[in-house]
């Protein structure tokens, strides 16, 4: 299963650090990763491969949402089916 | 593989603009539960529903997690009760709602559709029993919800049934007069009702659905407005080709969820609804949609033709992007949910006759309208036939949930909370037309029915 990351919010030192600290120790392999400041937001997306997930899908998503809480930036965390589905015919 | 901006732009939707599966509705046929015994068949009733529905909440907030989309209601609908109960020896159904709203609870839905009759030709014992048992069964639950379908575009139009609903909804707003009338949120009168509809008030499990369904109810009212406005002064054939295109992106999000929840309760898929359902929300307006598209106030003249090019253009999107589309499908324009139409009728652009006009060319009718607490039944049955009539005509569906604010005069404001919002009382025409409405008898159907 794949899914989706994207971080936004304002930009400090330590997101990617961070976030992907968090994929480190669940097993989460990121295959694709982008970082960009859209209209003055930070924006950071990335596709990453759960397969070898060592917790729940609804474990990981407390946990970043945990670090998103403090490093004051939102987090989500979302099944890809569901960019594939909307914008893929 | 989808690019960044795509990606965004899905984000910017449910973050900014309310985008959201409005509801996913469980249909459960309730035919098996008829019984002799009123109480075996209410025990029956909640047994089934609550073995059916038991994890239905627990999915809906498991798909939500998953795909990070807001899924804002899970909700039941149940075959019409006039049919379920007819074989009891109940002459009051009451204690029918009282089974369906217990259920309700115990499964953590917040409403339950299918206190239901279909009389559009004419009653059964069943259908008169449960409409005089209405008042009192809105009265006593708090989840249930009813309707009654009275007229069709093959049978015409019932006129004893309008009759007869104009006093079911002067009952039902004095017995929940405590509660603002709420009992007649909670009710609705329909022509051509469709069977597979997943919103409320108005949903219930047509006798032609198997025995479990599942329907998702998708919104976007917001999402819409967005793209309106991003076009600026674009021209009409633009415009419509936006909200297309729009109106596809978020239906194949609701067909993705009906597919999910489907599989995971092990349930059929149904339909997807894609409706543009409003909610009090700042920006989940129908109103602010027609407003963008360039008119100074929703009720304007222009708003017809506005809201003909928003709910076509909604309906060619949603068809291709779900297998099965079906329930009301199209713009809805609820007074009291749209924070747009309130400032409307506020500011004195937006009357009643106006919305009439408008229920010709979107997906219902009529829809949470308070009126003075003083309008006669037969005033509120003569409103209740017009609307009636444009559905039978136009082989639509349309709908009247309108109340008459207990104590309330033209200008006031009746306060619903949550989901249902509030309503400006509105000014209804008070010439009679109570000798029109006593005749009785029914309509007949038109000649557009004739087509066999």
């Amino acid at each position: 299963m794949k899914a989706v990351i994207t971080v936004l919010g304002h930009d400090r030192i330590g997101i990617i650090a961070s976030v992907t600290g968090v994929l480190a120790e669940e097993g989460i392999n990121i295959l694709d990763i982008s970082q960009t400041i859209m209209q003055n937001i930070f924006t950071m997306i990335m596709l990453v491969d759960l397969s070898k997930m060592k917790s729940g899908f609804s474990k990981l998503g407390d946990k970043l949402e945990k670090v998103g809480a403090q490093l004051g930036v939102e987090i989500r965390l979302q099944r890809e089916e569901i960019f594939n589905s909307m914008h893929r015919i | 593989m989808y690019s960044r901006s795509e990606i965004i732009e899905t984000i910017n939707m449910i973050r900014h603009e309310n985008l959201d599966i409005r509801t996913i509705t469980m249909g459960i046929s309730l035919r098996d539960c008829a019984c002799e015994s009123v109480e075996r068949a209410t025990q029956k009733i909640y047994d089934k529903i609550c073995r059916y529905a038991d994890r239905l909440v627990q999915t809906g907030e498991d798909i939500e997690r998953d795909f990070g989309i807001p899924i804002i209601n899970k909700r039941i609908s149940v075959t019409p009760i006039a049919l379920v109960a007819e074989s009891s020896d109940a002459t009051d159904y009451t204690p029918f709602a009282r089974a369906m709203d217990r259920a309700a609870a115990n499964v953590g839905v917040n409403l339950i559709g299918g206190f239901s009759a279909m009389v559009h030709k004419g009653y059964t014992k069943g259908d008169r029993m449960l409409i005089d048992s209405i008042p009192e069964a809105l009265a006593v639950t708090d989840r249930v919800c009813s309707s009654v379908n009275v007229a069709t575009t093959k049978a015409g139009i019932n006129m004893d049934a309008v009759m007869d609903m104009g006093r079911v909804i002067k009952d039902c707003a004095e017995r929940t007069k405590d509660r603002g009338a709420f009992g007649c949120a909670k009710l609705v009168v329909f022509a051509n009702a469709p069977e597979d509809n997943p919103f409320m008030a108005g949903a219930f499990h047509g006798i032609g659905e198997p025995e479990c369904v599942i329907n998702v109810g998708v919104s976007g009212a917001g999402v819409v407005s967005g793209a309106v406005k991003s076009l600026g002064d674009a021209d009409l054939g633009l415009l419509a080709e936006t909200i297309k295109k729009t109106a596809f992106k978020i239906t194949r999000m609701g067909q993705l969820v009906a597919q999910e929840a489907s599989a995971r309760l092990n349930v059929p898929f149904g339909i997807v609804d894609l409706s543009l359902a409003p909610t009090p929300a700042i920006g989940d307006s129908v109103a602010r949609i027609l407003e963008a598209m360039g008119l100074e106030r929703c009720g304007a003249h222009g708003t017809t033709a506005a809201l003909a090019l928003l709910n076509d253009a909604v309906k060619k999107g949603g068809v291709m992007a779900s297998s099965q589309v079906g329930g009301l499908s199209g713009a809805f324009i609820p007074v009291s949910e749209d924070a747009g139409m309130i400032e409307a009728v506020n500011t004195g652009a937006l009357c009643l006759e106006k919305l009439e006009a408008m229920t010709c060319v979107c997906s219902v009718g009529l829809d949470m309208i308070a009126i003075p607490g003083d309008t006669p039944a037969s005033i509120i049955a003569a409103i209740i036939a017009d609307e009636i009539a444009i559905g039978v005509v136009n082989h639509k569906t349309t709908a009247v949930r309108i109340i008459p604010a207990p104590g309330k005069k033209e200008g006031d404001i009746l306060e619903f909370g949550g989901l249902f919002g509030s309503a400006p009382v509105m000014p209804v025409n008070s010439f009679s037309a109570e000798m029109f409405i006593k005749r009785g008898g029914r309509i007949p159907a038109p000649l557009q029915s004739l087509k066999n």
